[in-house]
């Protein structure tokens, strides 16, 4: 999995070097002070290049793609395609200007992937692997599928740190034909070793589907060392756009799978008897794409590489270190951290729940103090119900949060306790 | 922490930390509903056991933040004892601290009743007792629906009880 690189000194990489918070209009903007944004994790906030070249996009070059043969329908068009080569090349896709589908989201990545293969693939005999940690979003898909085809759902446990319990896998594998793992947890943070997984699985035959939403903002991904065979990413979580997503395939796979969603730009004939559909990746990209977003979204990914992927993930590892001990000193046994301790195997997004304190009630007293934290199941009931929880706060850091984010969070649980004392 | 006076008043932070009408009732003779709040991930078990179109007792368990465990609290204290015409006018009247809307009809009178008249009657503050303590909750938003949450369950057990005592008359 994507590690901080062993070739940079630690000098190069101090714990702020990422830090680019006057990049970021919001910061500025917010008159609420301090504005405190600990909820990357649910959306990020955007620098200000790229508002800017969405503006641009608008002001200058929209038309439509795909279809004009005027000149700024051309520009639009090569825009387009451009941010999905972009894309491709960023998650390392071997394949990258046919194998990017652009979606809404994260979530409509995931759908379109288990309706399109998952329809070719599985029977009433089949079985699905997926974890206990995954996001509503590689749950609920499958679901659906299964009450449609009646196929079973197997699911790899958890160890008691908040890890993929993988001492079962084999057998867990025995007869599956497709695996759904997400690569970090949007609860408890775990970076899970798909690597290692996607490995074993296809030794048992199953394909596997990776959940990338919270982890490719913050990491180097690179799909063919994961060894996966489809990936669902979201913009919104990685300083682009919202309503914009993809999904990645591996070409052969895009082939098989059925298309989803139907209309124009997704055929390449149609008659009154039938359709033929077009090539990939349009098959799959029915109806006027998200074109602004994905300009904003390439933008987006320049600003991250300017910055470096692993200066990032040292820096929220980093500043992950120091937020786990700082909350611990600070509050001592009114916190309950849950997930990995080793800030190396997580990502920076930290779970917790104040004694007899429900996480509603800490974030509304945070929210006072200027400090944003996300309250509740976070899409993930299932996990909830193995934490024995109903909802827990948590706090998630990106590279524009900085040691005295981390302060004022701890400053203000402990006014939170005083409080409710 | 100013400002959050209005929302954790001394009374809402006394029925936070001791519930009043606590558990569960023995089903039958009382109905059980269960609600959920999607945003938050709380639950909640009302029970309700209504003899002679009257609320004799109520219970509520789950867990919920502390608005909303004691928006229930301060409900099974006010509707306990209560006919279903007083109840009705109670819930009216939390319905407006709420600022929810006047167009939905309380489900477990007939539309006859005057509550459910175009200008209903609701309780003066003198009349509402500690259920006014809810009344900075409508300053929060998004807590309006913790607060609603055992109240809606709570209509829901009730028309479910109801239904309940005429099924069997209406049955040959
Ligand atoms: C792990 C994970 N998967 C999927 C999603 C869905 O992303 P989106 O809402 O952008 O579709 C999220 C976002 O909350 C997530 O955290």
């Amino acid at each position: 999995m994507a590690q901080v690189s062993t070739t940079l000194t630690s000098s190069e990489l101090t714990p702020t070097s990422a830090i680019r918070r006057e990049d970021f209009p919001i910061f500025n903007e917010v008159e609420q002070k301090p504005f405190v944004y600990l909820d990357s994790a649910s959306s990020s906030q955007r620098p200000l290049v790229v508002l800017e070249a969405m503006d641009r996009y608008y002001r200058s070059t929209h038309a439509n793609v795909h279809r004009g043969v005027y000149r700024i329908a051309e520009e639009a068009t090569a825009l387009y395609e451009r941010a999905r080569t972009h894309l491709g090349n960023f998650i390392g896709a071997p394949d990258p200007s046919r194998e990017i589908v652009f979606t809404k989201n994260a979530t409509e990545a995931a759908n379109l992937f288990v309706q399109g293969l998952g329809r070719r693939r599985l029977d009433a005999t089949s079985t699905v692997l997926l974890t206990h940690l995954e996001h509503h979003a590689n749950l609920v898909p499958w679901m659906i599928l299964k009450e449609q085809l009646g196929f079973a759902i197997r699911y790899i446990p958890l160890t008691d740190d908040g890890r993929l319990d993988l001492s079962d896998l084999d057998q867990l594998l025995d007869g599956v034909s497709l695996v759904g793992v997400s690569l970090a947890s949007n609860v408890l943070g775990t970076i899970n070793p798909v690597a290692a997984i996607a490995e074993r699985a296809h030794l048992a035959g199953a394909l596997v589907f990776g959940d990338g939403a919270q982890f490719v903002p913050h990491n180097t991904t690179n799909v063919v060392e994961l060894g996966i065979d489809a990936l669902c990413i979201t913009g919104h979580k990685m300083l682009g756009p919202t309503g914009i997503g993809a999904l990645w395939a591996r070409h052969e796979l895009l082939e098989e799978m059925q298309p989803f969603l139907g209309g124009g730009e997704m055929i390449a004939d149609v008659r009154l008897d039938g359709f033929t559909p077009n090539v990939i990746p349009y098959k799959f990209e029915a109806g006027t794409p998200p074109i602004a977003e994905a300009v904003g979204w390439e933008c987006a990914l320049s600003y991250l590489e300017s910055i470096g992927m692993e200066k990032i993930r040292h820096h929220e590892v980093e500043l992950t270190r120091y937020a786990l001990s700082a909350l611990e000193e600070g509050l001592g046994d009114a916190i309950t951290i849950f997930g990995p301790r080793d800030p190396e195997s997580r990502g920076a997004v930290i779970s917790f729940e104040l004694k007899e304190i429900h996480p509603h009630d800490v974030s509304q007293l945070l929210d006072q103090e200027g400090v944003c934290v996300r309250a509740g199941h976070h899409c993930a009931k299932p996990l909830m119900r193995q934490l024995g929880v109903a909802a827990t706060a948590r706090a998630s850091l990106y590279l524009y949060n900085g040691h005295e984010d981390v302060d004022a969070l701890v400053g203000a649980l402990q006014k939170c306790q005083a409080f409710f004392r | 922490m100013s400002g959050l006076e209005d929302l954790y008043r001394e009374i809402i932070l006394d029925h936070y930390k001791s519930p009043r009408n606590q558990g569960r009732l023995e089903s039958p003779p009382a109905t059980l509903e269960e609600g959920f709040n999607p945003l938050c991930g709380d639950e909640i078990t009302v029970s309700v056991l209504l003899e002679d179109e009257i609320v004799t007792d109520v219970k509520i368990d789950g867990q919920g933040c502390s608005i909303s465990k004691s928006s229930a609290s301060l409900m099974s204290a006010a509707v306990k004892g209560k006919s279903l015409r007083q109840i009705a006018t109670i819930v009216r009247t939390f319905k407006s601290m709420m600022s929810i809307p006047e167009d939905e009809a309380i489900p477990f009178v007939g539309p006859d009743d005057p509550s459910n008249a175009s200008d209903p009657p609701i309780l003066s503050e003198a009349e509402m007792g500690e259920l006014i303590a809810l009344q900075g909750v409508v300053k929060f938003p998004v807590r309006i629906k913790c607060a609603t949450l055992a109240w809606n369950t709570f209509s829901l057990a009730l028309k479910k009880a109801q239904d309940a005592k005429i099924a069997p008359s209406e049955a040959p």
